[in-house]
Order: C-alpha cells, then sequence, then structure tokens
C-alpha cells in the first residue's frame, strides 16, 4: 500500500540532505579567485546564475507539476459547478430535500435527500461490520501472529485491496446473494418486530447484501493503515506494560490502542471515504429504490454512486447535469472526510515526531 | 484481587509462583460440548440450519472458556483468552470471503476461458449467441491504462521530485496535503470531471460541436486517479535515498537537475516502478470512469481519439446486466482475466520491492 504516508516523511525538516539554491554552484569546481574581486570564501569566481538554465528549467517543470494536483482538484470542483448549474435552475423541487429523481422529464424533478441517505446508511452500515474484523486482524498480524504467518497472510490482505470493485460486486450478486437471502428471511421471521428487520419481503438485494460487500471491501484500507499504526508502538511502552504484570490483552489495551487510537480513526475515515464513493458493487449489488427507510433485509437501497452508474445510460442534458450536480454532493463530502482523516494522521506525526 | 488474595492465601512454594493454566483438553472439550449444546438446541427447535449451529457454537464456546478460565485461571487471564480467540476468528471471518472469491473465479470463469474468448469480439453477437469474446475490451483496457501511464507517470515523478527536492514552505505543504486527499477521490467524479471537461465541453471542438465519447476520456480519467498514487509512492522513495549521495554529487559540482537525473532517480528506481505498477493495477480495475466517458462498444476500435471503446472491467459490467444465459459465463471468465492482470502486476511490484535495496 504505497499510498499511505509512512514513518519516514518529515514535512517539515525536507528530504535528507536536499538544500536549495545550488544552481550558481554548478559547473566551474576551485578556480583562483580573479583579480579585482574580493576573495569570497573561493567562490568569487564562480560562474554568474544565468535567467534561464537547465536548473531554473526543470525547477519551474517539476513545480508545475506538483501544482497540477491543486489545478486538478480546483478544476473539479469548477467544471463540476457548471455544469451541475443548468440542471439545477430546471429543477422543480428541492435538490436537496426532494427524494424523488426524475430529471428527464419535461419539468424535471429531482432531488439527493434518498441517495444521501442511503450512500451513509450502506457506508455506516459497513464500516460498523468491517472496522472490528479490521482492527482484528490488525491485532493479529502486528501482534499476535508469528512472523512467518504474518508476512504472507498481510500480503494476502494486500491483495484483497487490489481486486477490483466490479468483480466484488460480481461476486456479491451471484455468490453472497442467496446465503443473504437466506438470513434476511431467517432475521425477518425471528426478529421482524425490529423495525430494521422487518417488511413482507422480497429479501436479498439490500442494503445488508450492499454493505456486506462494501465491508469487505473496506477491509484491507483499514487493516493495512491500522496495522502499521500498531506497529509503531514504542516497544518500551510494550515492555513496561509487561513488566509490571499485565497480560497480552492488557498491554494491547494500555499501551497500544491508546497509541494507535488517532491512527486508527484515520483509518477509519479513510475507509469511509472509500465506501462513500464505491459505485459499481453497489450498483451491481443493491435494487436501486427513492425511498428513506431503515429497513436492512427488504430489496432497496441506493447511494449517489451507483445511482450516477445506473442513470447514466438514459440521461438526456438535464439528466446528466443533475447526475453531475448529485457527483458534486459526493465530491464535497468525500473532500471533507478525507481532509479530516489527513488532519488527524498530520497532527499524529507532528506528535511522533517530537515524541521521538 | 482475586488472583492477589489467592497467591497472599498460599505460601509462595515453586508450584504457586506461577498461575494454574487451563489444559488443553478442557479447551477442547468445551467446544465440542459447545458445538453439541447447539446442535441439539438450533436442530431440536428448528430455528435454523449449520449455520446458526456453528454461530452459537462459537459464542457458546467463548461464554464457557470464559467461564472456565476464570475459575481456573483467574479473571485477567480469561480474559486475555477472550480477545486472542476473537482476534484469531477476525483472521478466519476475513480470509473467507476472499478464498470464496478466488473459488468463485476460477470455477465459474474456467467456462469460457478458451480462445474463442480472446480473440473475437462482441460485434453482431445476439442474445442467443453462446459465442463472443473480450478481444475489443482488452484493447480498450491497454490502450486507456497505457495513455493513463504515459501522462500519470512522468507528471507523478516531477510532481513528487518538487515535493522532494524543491519544495519548501507553504506552497510545497499545501501540494503535499492535497495530494493526500487526492488519493481518495472516488473514481465516479473522477469520472464526472471529465465528462463535463473533457467529453462536454473540449470534444464538441473537435466534432463539429456534438459531444463524443472516446478511450483518451477514459484515459484522462485514469490519469486524475493515478496521479496521487504515483506521487505518493514515489515522494516515499526519493526520501529514501540517502542525503551523502546527493551530497556526493554536489561537492563534485554536478548541478541539482543532473543530480536529481543521474544520481537520486536512478537509486530510487525499483521502488518508483513498484509503486506505478501498482498504481497501473489499480487503474485497469475501474470501472466507473470508463462507463462514464468511453461509452462502450461492442466492435474493436483501435483508435483511442475516435468513437466509444470499452474495456475488461466495462465488459464484467455490461455482461453481468446482460439479460442473455451466455452472458453470465462471459462476465466471469472476463473478471477472471480482469483479476489476473491486475494480481499479476500487484504481486510483480511486490516482488520488485522486495528487492529493493532502498527499504525502510
Amino acid at each position: 500500500m504505497g499510498d499511505y504516508p509512512s514513518r519516514s516523511v518529515d514535512t517539515d525538516a525536507g528530504g535528507p540532505g536536499a538544500t536549495d539554491g545550488r544552481d550558481w554552484a554548478a559547473g566551474s569546481g576551485v578556480s583562483p579567485s580573479s583579480p579585482g574581486h574580493p576573495p569570497l570564501g573561493g567562490g568569487g569566481a564562480l560562474p554568474k546564475k544565468s535567467r534561464f538554465s537547465t536548473e531554473s528549467g526543470f525547477r519551474a517543470l517539476s513545480t508545475a507539476a506538483g501544482a497540477m494536483v491543486l489545478v486538478i482538484i480546483v478544476a473539479i470542483a469548477i467544471f463540476l459547478v457548471s455544469k451541475a448549474m443548468p440542471a439545477l435552475q430546471e429543477n422543480t423541487e428541492n435538490f436537496l430535500t426532494y427524494k424523488r429523481w426524475f430529471p428527464n422529464d419535461a419539468n424535471p424533478n429531482f432531488g439527493i435527500a434518498a441517495l444521501a441517505f442511503g450512500t451513509v446508511l450502506s457506508s455506516v452500515l459497513a464500516l460498523l461490520m468491517a472496522v472490528p474484523v479490521a482492527l482484528g486482524i490488525a491485532l493479529f498480524l502486528s501482534h499476535y501472529a508469528p512472523k512467518r504467518l504474518a508476512t504472507p497472510l498481510g500480503f494476502t490482505i494486500d491483495l484483497l485491496a487490489a481486486v477490483p470493485s466490479v468483480v466484488f460486486g460480481l461476486w456479491g450478486r451471484d455468490v453472497l446473494l442467496s446465503p443473504v437471502r437466506d438470513f434476511s428471511e431467517w432475521l425477518n421471521k425471528y426478529f421482524g418486530w425490529i423495525p430494521l428487520f422487518g417488511g413482507n419481503g422480497p429479501f436479498g438485494r439490500s442494503v445488508l447484501l450492499g454493505s456486506l460487500v462494501l465491508a469487505i471491501m473496506v477491509l484491507p484500507i483499514i487493516t493495512s493503515l491500522s496495522r502499521e499504526v500498531f506497529q509503531q508502538t514504542p516497544g518500551m511502552n510494550e515492555e513496561a506494560a509487561l513488566a509490571l504484570g499485565a497480560t497480552k490483552w492488557e498491554m494491547i489495551r494500555t499501551a497500544v490502542l491508546p497509541y494507535g487510537r488517532p491512527g486508527v480513526i484515520a483509518a477509519v475515515m479513510l475507509g469511509l471515504g472509500r465506501a462513500l464513493g464505491e459505485t459499481i458493487a453497489l450498483a451491481l449489488t443493491l435494487s436501486a429504490t427513492f425511498d428513506i427507510s431503515f429497513n436492512l433485509i427488504e430489496s432497496g437501497g441506493n447511494t449517489i454512486a451507483a445511482n450516477i452508474a445506473n442513470t447514466f445510460a438514459e440521461a438526456n442534458d438535464t439528466g446528466r447535469g443533475a447526475l453531475i450536480a448529485s457527483g458534486l454532493v459526493l465530491f464535497a463530502i468525500t473532500l471533507v472526510v478525507n481532509m479530516a482523516a489527513r488532519v488527524i494522521i498530520y497532527r499524529r506525526r507532528e506528535f511522533r515526531d517530537n515524541a521521538a | 484481587m482475586s488472583v492477589l488474595e489467592r497467591e497472599a492465601s498460599v505460601g509462595m512454594t515453586p508450584e504457586h509462583i506461577r498461575s494454574q493454566r487451563l489444559p488443553l483438553v478442557v479447551n477442547i472439550g468445551i467446544g465440542v460440548l459447545a458445538l453439541v449444546l447447539s446442535a441439539v438446541l438450533v436442530l431440536s427447535t428448528g430455528i435454523g440450519n449449520w449455520v446458526l449451529v456453528v454461530v452459537l457454537g462459537v459464542v457458546l464456546y467463548l461464554v464457557g472458556l470464559l467461564a472456565a478460565a476464570t475459575r481456573v485461571e483467574g479473571r485477567r487471564s480469561a480474559r486475555n483468552r477472550l480477545w486472542r480467540s476473537l482476534v484469531y476468528a477476525a483472521c478466519v471471518l476475513a480470509v473467507l470471503p476472499l478464498a470464496s472469491v478466488v473459488w468463485t473465479l476460477v470455477s465459474k470463469g474456467a467456462a469460457r476461458f478458451d480462445g474463442d474468448f480472446f480473440l473475437t469480439s462482441m460485434n453482431n453477437i445476439g442474445a442467443r449467441d453462446e459465442n463472443g469474446g473480450a478481444y475489443h475490451a482488452i484493447v480498450g483496457t491497454l490502450e486507456q491504462v497505457g495513455i493513463a501511464a504515459l501522462l500519470a507517470i512522468p507528471l507523478g515523478v516531477l510532481g513528487a521530485i518538487y515535493l522532494v527536492e524543491y519544495g519548501r514552505g507553504k506552497f510545497a505543504l499545501t501540494v503535499r496535503f492535497f495530494v493526500d486527499v487526492m488519493t481518495g477521490i472516488p473514481s465516479i467524479v473522477a469520472g464526472l470531471f471529465v465528462l463535463a471537461f473533457w467529453v462536454l465541453i473540449v470534444s464538441p471542438w473537435f466534432n463539429n460541436g456534438v459531444p463524443r465519447f472516446s478511450g483518451f476520456a477514459a484515459a484522462l480519467a485514469l490519469t486524475v486517479l493515478m496521479l496521487p498514487t504515483i506521487v505518493r509512492s514515489t515522494e516515499e522513495m526519493l526520501r529514501l535515498v540517502p542525503g551523502p549521495l546527493r551530497e556526493g554529487a554536489y561537492a563534485l559540482g554536478v548541478p541539482q537537475w543532473k543530480t536529481i537525473l543521474r544520481v537520486v532517480l536512478p537509486t530510487a528506481l525499483p521502488g518508483i516502478i513498484t509503486g506505478i505498477m501498482l498504481a497501473i493495477a489499480r487503474a485497469a480495475g475501474e470501472t466507473a470512469p470508463v462507463l462514464l466517458v468511453a461509452g462502450g462498444a461492442p466492435f474493436i476500435n483501435f483508435d483511442p481519439f475516435l468513437g466509444n471503446q470499452s474495456s475488461l472491467a466495462l465488459f464484467v459490467y455490461q455482461q453481468a446486466g446482460d439479460a442473455s444465459k451466455y452472458a453470465q459465463p462471459r462476465a466471469w471468465t472476463a473478471a477472471l482475466t480482469l483479476v489476473a492482470l491486475v494480481l499479476i502486476l500487484t504481486i510483480a511490484a511486490k516482488l520488485l520491492a522486495r528487492r529493493n535495496r532502498l527499504s525502510r
């Protein structure tokens, strides 16, 4: 998982040994200081800084490449807004509170309420299922498993992250569906009095199935980041806890978990960001309804991203604009979640650098 | 407290310094007992099948273990046992879906894993035709990912060079922060961005004012997704290059740009390639952006700039939604091909990373 910050990165100190302003020292070597100039530490005869050199060109090129990231993020916001505005102006209902989605009508009416609700519900449910398991695996890999087992298992978990979402979606729809349907019927029979498991069916292609698939997909992200944090627990803290007579679990609870808490929170939020934006797996497993309902097992459920994939093909101009507007909302939500996660990670890094 | 009290009541003889342990036989016995009890409970009342027997059995085993261990070893040790069992259970729980995915892929995907599948397209294949293949989709994936790599690799590596070698102050920090944030942008949003920017605004300029889907648009969306991953992994690798290497080059009078290109980059190269391969593997599996901007096509289209194109991931999605009974085997075989491609890239990248001299 190369895209996670590692312990080796220090934001303020910069790269080891890299200094700026080297271009004036280019070439030339040591030459005797010429008469007329005061000898400035042996550098008096160095060539003058030229205004356009390869050095400044290369620097400008790499700076531009770095700035490109900011440009892209700003451009995403600008272009999404510019294409969403016309559709939003034609909308005859309130975009934020209306539940239905008919942007292709003669008088378009569409709103994001049900979609946003479904997105949050399925993501939160997925995290509720994935986080305990992910933390368990992370602890297993960092503190319980023998090294011979931990390396291949960690590798396997990383491979799980590489499997494309469409494959998980297909698997969820073709393989996981019937056990989930049986389970749903069972839940409905014995726990139907709880509103979450009520309803008269049909069951199966429900929020439960979608969030199960989502949970499997966010599991590796949360696992690999939490494992990294758990492994960084200072050995002295662990040994101190053990020396005071703590059992292994007490050591983990008093030394490892408190130390790793900010990292775990950040990992969970990154997982949330992934779950919120997941498209194809949910388009394949949910059955795309436009209701706000807490029923988890009846066929139904929808998310912003799945709705874009499902309805894009038959969208007209306004329909496209409406989908882009919903994508803009998704972009804003994931941006906030990701930024919050990164702020937590950055703070944590400062703390760690100071403590080290 | 109970441990201390018990310790205090007996003399500190060598037998009592170590606390008593729960014998393994008792442990296994509790397990068998729990399973039998749960089977009797569940099957006699008829409230569930074998799955419930196993689940209830595990729960009963954990409760029984906790009770027995509390009696023999004390409360703290019993908790320790309970949590260890839970951690192990989490691991088993996570490996199950992966095993199931792999098994299903191989068993369902093998049916159509033949020459026909790799050498024909879906052109003129109707609902009653059982042949048809993914040649066009493979071509599309290779072209789109290739173009995306051509765009994202130089940009990403240069961006990382900026962050490590040149970037100072607030601006560099901002760039770093937003590279991290950008890794979390949903792929569908990247697709919508390219749809709004390229397909709806730029492409009409070249096409008499009519928006046009193309493989190149998909490549642009994949570029947006690959860029932050490449910047982050390259940056990490560049930071691992020892400072004295750079200083040695500077001391010989080598200008900084040449030091970067000739000394720093070659040293970090294996790691950089690993990161790039992981980014490519991830991009190859993306469906949503391709669905939005490449349009999808049943025929072979070699020109990424002109006309609709498909991709393997999109092919899987489309075949999965197809009503024809021959579509599902095609979807699974395409999924198997896609996973094989992605996993080969990933595993190769990880093996390469292991040979890397600059390891953390």
